[in-house]
């Protein structure tokens, strides 16, 4: 018997001030599975991930993520399953009164009751993990680069030893090494950290690092899905437009 | 004519009031690592508006005290300056001048506050990590403000008494014992503690505007400047009308 996909998404709509961004999306994400959804800017991939964690609900379609269905969960409900994510915002998102340690900290301190220096050695693990040195511990989110932040970022995110990854524009705005290194780092997550992903982005390099399913999001539907190979094989027009940079 | 749109967005705001207060009421049950927060927004919103809140009393009696003086003068009352003035501060004055001044400041920041941590997506993160938000971050400031506002309303009442009771015997000659034998003959406990239940009230009510406000407020940095404004008015016209309300209530309840 198959193990059923930790996420699964079946005909998603979501629209905003009458204008529908999502128009039946459906799609699975098995474990051990790193799914890279790329769209141009406004396609409608944050509000994708958004409703994986549950932070938006859909208008129809349903969403289970682990077995359950959450669209129609309440706020308080959705908090375990949540904690069963990472998720990594495009801008970082860090508490900016909290050091970056607290920020890293945060979930252990809320949801353990781990002794502070357990709760150090993670903290200093994850951050040698995302290439921060120790000096980074003690400052505030205010005073690092943005490179750093996302870094932080993830650092944060992973704290919780999540069973599934959402990360949303992890490379934009970083510089190339910036770029290179978050990719290598959300690439080797699926040597033992954390295997699962889902990666939005309109970053193609990220996506031919990480991605072992890509698909694409044109006008509020998957214009393609498959493997990188596949996806860059696809004859739709619009799929080769976006791929070569030449969508409107 | 309001407008559909106004009408619209008036009912929302009311509806939303009401949703996050039910919200609050579901998750008042704290985990005891949230009480440092509680101590903390007590110290925010207590010590750091002390200050304002006990001059404006001050003046308030002083004033009261200095007007009726001269008013009561013209027909011989001059001797219930105090019983005027206590009855004003306690029953009146004392809450609602609180919950305005120090409602509006407190209110006003923590607008500014969850508005800012809305458009940075420091809300959604909390979420994300599976954190409670209405539990860590609207739960505390009210369950603050439950215990500061009748804190502070009380000292206000004390200061304001006593601004009446200096400028009634020193600028309009009133006896020092006269003024508090006519005081404490005709204020009652219960006028005392009708002005406390109110300020329990204001305090509940101040800050659940604010955290709403800063909570579902719109249009990026801009939108939260006009929330922060519309939070001062909100506070300021909620707490007058429905003292109103409260008062009549009361008066039906206890006089």
């Amino acid at each position: 018997m198959t193990e059923a996909p930790i996420i699964e998404a079946v005909d998603l709509r979501k629209g905003f001030s009458g204008r529908e961004v999502l128009r039946g999306l459906s799609f699975a994400v098995p474990k051990g599975a790193r799914l890279v959804i790329m769209g141009g800017s406004g396609a409608g991939k944050t509000v994708c991930l958004r409703l994986i964690a549950g932070l938006l609900r859909p208008d129809a379609g349903q969403i289970r993520v682990f077995g359950r269905n959450i669209e129609r969960l309440s706020e308080e409900a959705l908090l375990p399953i949540r904690r069963r994510m990472g998720y990594v915002f495009q801008g970082a998102a860090l508490f900016d009164s909290l050091t970056v340690y607290d920020n890293v900290a945060y979930a252990l301190h809320e949801h353990t009751s781990l002794a502070e220096s357990v709760v150090a050695d993670r903290v200093r693990h994850l951050l040698s993990l995302v290439g921060l040195d120790t000096e980074a511990q003690g400052k505030l989110p205010g005073e690092l680069s943005g490179g750093m932040r996302k870094r932080a970022g993830i650092a944060r995110a992973l704290a919780i030893e999540p069973e599934v990854m959402l990360f949303d524009e992890p490379t934009a705005g970083l510089d190339p090494t910036n770029s290179k290194m978050v990719a290598e780092l959300i690439a080797e997550l699926g040597t033992g950290v954390c295997d699962t992903a889902v990666v939005v982005t309109h970053d193609i390099e990220l996506a031919n690092t990480v991605a072992d399913r890509v698909a694409i999001l044109i006008d509020g539907r998957f214009a393609a899905t498959g493997t990188p190979e596949q996806v860059r094989s696809s004859r739709d027009p619009a799929v080769q437009a976006f791929l070569t940079g030449e969508a409107r | 004519m309001p407008s559909a749109g106004y009408l619209r967005s008036t009912v929302a705001w009311y509806g939303g009031l009401g949703l996050l207060t039910g919200q609050v009421a579901r998750n008042l049950a704290l985990p005891p690592k949230y009480v440092r927060l509680v101590v903390q927004e007590i110290e925010v919103m207590g010590v750091r508006s002390a200050g304002v809140a006990l001059v404006a009393a001050l003046f308030t009696g002083m004033v009261l005290a200095l007007q009726s003086g001269v008013n009561m003068a013209r027909f011989g009352a001059e001797t219930y300056v105090g019983p005027l003035v206590a009855l004003s501060i306690l029953r009146e004055l004392g809450p609602v001048l609180t919950a305005i001044l120090v409602g509006g400041k407190v209110a006003s920041g923590i607008t500014a506050e969850l508005g800012s941590m809305l458009v940075t997506e420091q809300i959604d993160a909390l979420r994300s990590l599976g954190v409670n938000y209405i539990k860590r971050l609207v739960v505390p400031r009210v369950l603050a403000a439950l215990i500061v506002f009748p804190l502070l309303t009380i000292l206000a009442d004390g200061v304001g008494l006593m601004g009446g009771a200096v400028i009634a015997v020193f600028e309009r000659g009133v006896d020092w014992y006269a003024f508090w034998n006519t005081t404490l003959y005709w204020v009652t406990a219960r006028d005392f503690l009708t002005g406390v239940t109110k300020s329990v009230f204001f305090g509940g009510l101040v800050t659940v505007i604010g955290c709403y406000n800063g909570l579902a407020s719109t249009g990026g940095t801009e939108g939260l400047g006009r929330a922060t404004t519309a939070t001062v008015v909100q506070v300021s016209t909620g707490v007058i009308v429905s003292d109103f309300v409260l008062t009549k209530l009361l008066l039906i309840l206890f006089w």
